[in-house]
């Protein structure tokens, strides 16, 4: 406590640049941070039997599934179809989750926020953190189903940090973009999570880019983000080469675009959150 | 303070703005605007469908307007109003989850609501992990909340099911063991909204203890009532508030007479 002796003082007139105020904020509060995401973590599993497991299996299963239903329409040229799918379906899961529960939390956190004092990002940064926990622990499951497919395993996964960190950076983004819209219109979780399931599917997941028409490869492809994010994911893990530079550099832009626009746009709304909530 | 009147202009004492030593809340000219649209706008369809029509109405509502106050530090501040008088709205100024629309707002020190008891507990959670969590929103270290933790739950007196997932608590549990981890960070401020009946008897008594061994420490308490007695028997000063704007501040004896004449038969 003696580090509290000091008073701190609020003064609401002397408040710097929302952005920056509210990274300083979430750096204050990291210990809340590790609270809600141990919560999110132990809340999801605690009252199953197979606890934290299920995380793995999770995927697992779903990766089961479409193997056998989709290996012969989409999977026919693809060696290793099981470890392919997985790899692209553990990084668009965590990506789903944080987003979604990212606009979740917050509206959750209303009751909170309109009585106590904490960072609005915190509920974004949580969720992403747990995702974050989650995507780390699916590397296990994959691993092994590479190891059971004969999908070499090559020192280039080292790499893997690197899109793992774009598409953090890039789901934290997007996910506080939707939280800023989320307090004003309920609804916009809702239409979210069916724009979610379309924009997997309008991304090579469960499917190769090979199989698509050239022409649909350009619009539908090229400019969907999360394509060049799981492609630099795949890359490194799934394929086993080092992803060029400009794979790198696409992906790096994306990422830190849509988490500055994400930062700014959600900072400067904040503010007028606790009235709308 | 004993200046008081119930005309329409209340008569305020200097509150010693900008820079006094003693105090712990200044308030200057506060206002708050609320933006309401009288059709509550909650889809983001139906706001696109209205947008179109040309129909997105906006009022303005003040929740409070030109209000200035200084609150000294070590005082018990009694509020007092009917309901929609913008009491709440001022604690969540000083509690910093409002930003004032106009004015300036000064707090200093470390401020602990009483949440409604436990708001923030999750029910899967058991009631250590909820302890930790807790402290963690009002700001505290992990490290700082195993300094607490035992006298949180020796006040709470719930040793037997401290490990016991707190959806199995009973709602007086639930609310002591929210009023200990409120209670026991030691804020400068504390702002208690309308709650002081948690518990049995027994438990009360303990909370009004511990609310009088604040102040004995110094800290600075605000506290929103309906019933005049405990306003009477805690509070040093009080102010009376109703459509947002001050009525009568001062002596509690002073505001309380003038709110109940003010009030309607």
């Amino acid at each position: 406590m003696d580090k509290t002796i000091q008073p701190q003082i609020y003064d609401s007139s002397e408040r710097g640049t929302p952005p920056v105020e509210e990274l300083r904020a979430i750096l204050k509060y990291r210990h809340l941070l590790t609270q809600f995401v141990r919560r999110d973590i132990l809340t999801r599993y605690k009252r199953s039997v197979l606890g934290v497991a299920w995380t793995m299996l999770n995927p697992l299963g779903t990766m089961l599934i479409l193997t056998i239903v989709f290996s012969r329409a989409f999977g026919g040229s693809q060696s290793g179809y099981a470890a392919y799918v997985l790899s692209g379906l553990i990084a668009w899961n965590f990506f789903a989750q944080s987003t979604n529960a990212a606009s979740l939390h917050l509206v959750w956190g209303g009751s909170l926020i309109k009585k106590i004092y904490i960072p609005r990002t915190i509920f974004a940064v949580s969720a992403t953190g747990t995702g974050l926990v989650n995507l780390l622990l699916s590397l296990v499951p994959l691993l092994i189903v590479m190891l059971i497919v004969h999908v070499p395993i090559r020192p280039t996964v080292l790499l893997v940090p690197i899109p793992i960190l774009f598409l953090v950076m890039f789901s934290l983004g997007l996910g506080l973009l939707i939280s800023t819209i989320a307090v004003y219109f309920t609804d916009v979780v809702e239409m979210y999570s069916i724009v979610l399931m379309a924009w997997m599917y309008l991304t090579p997941i469960i499917y190769s880019e090979e199989i698509l028409p050239e022409m649909y490869r350009l619009w539908i492809v090229r400019l969907n983000p999360m394509y060049h994010l799981i492609e630099l994911f795949r890359a490194p893990m799934y394929e086993g080469r080092v992803p060029t530079l400009s794979e790198f550099l696409i992906s790096g832009a994306i990422a830190l675009v849509t988490l500055l626009a994400g930062w700014l746009v959600f900072t400067e709304n904040a503010d007028e959150f606790a009235y709308r909530i | 303070m004993n200046s008081l009147t119930v005309s329409e202009e209340a008569v305020v004492e200097e509150p010693g703005f900008p820079e006094d030593q003693e105090s712990a809340i200044i308030l200057d000219n506060i206002g708050v605007r609320y933006r309401v649209s009288p059709e509550r706008i909650f889809t983001f369809k139906e706001y696109m469908i209205r947008r179109v029509q040309g129909k997105v109405r906006i009022q303005d509502f003040w929740a409070l307007k030109d209000f200035t106050l200084n609150i000294r530090r070590g005082e018990v501040f009694g509020i007092i109003g009917p309901n929609g008088a913008g009491k709440s709205t001022l604690l969540k100024i000083i509690a910093r989850v409002l930003k004032p629309t106009t004015g300036r707002v000064i707090v200093k020190g470390r401020v602990a609501p009483l949440l409604e008891f436990g708001a923030a507990f999750h029910p899967d959670l058991t009631g250590r992990e909820n302890i930790y969590l807790n402290g963690a929103l009002l700001g505290f270290s992990h490290q700082e909340m195993v300094e607490k933790f035992e006298g949180i739950v020796d006040f709470a007196e719930l040793w037997d099911f401290i490990d016991a997932p707190m959806r199995t608590y009973s709602s007086g549990m639930w609310a002591r063991l929210g009023f200990a981890v409120a209670t026991d960070v030691e804020p400068d401020i504390l702002i208690i909204d309308e709650i002081l009946s948690v518990g049995d008897e027994a438990f009360q008594r303990k909370s009004f203890a511990r609310i009088r061994a604040f102040y004995e420490r110094g800290a600075t308490i605000l506290l929103v009532s309906h019933t005049m007695d405990t306003i009477r028997a805690m509070c040093h000063q009080a102010v009376w508030l109703d459509h947002g704007v001050m009525k009568a501040v001062g002596e509690v004896e002073n505001v309380i007479m003038a709110y109940r004449k003010g009030q309607p038969e």
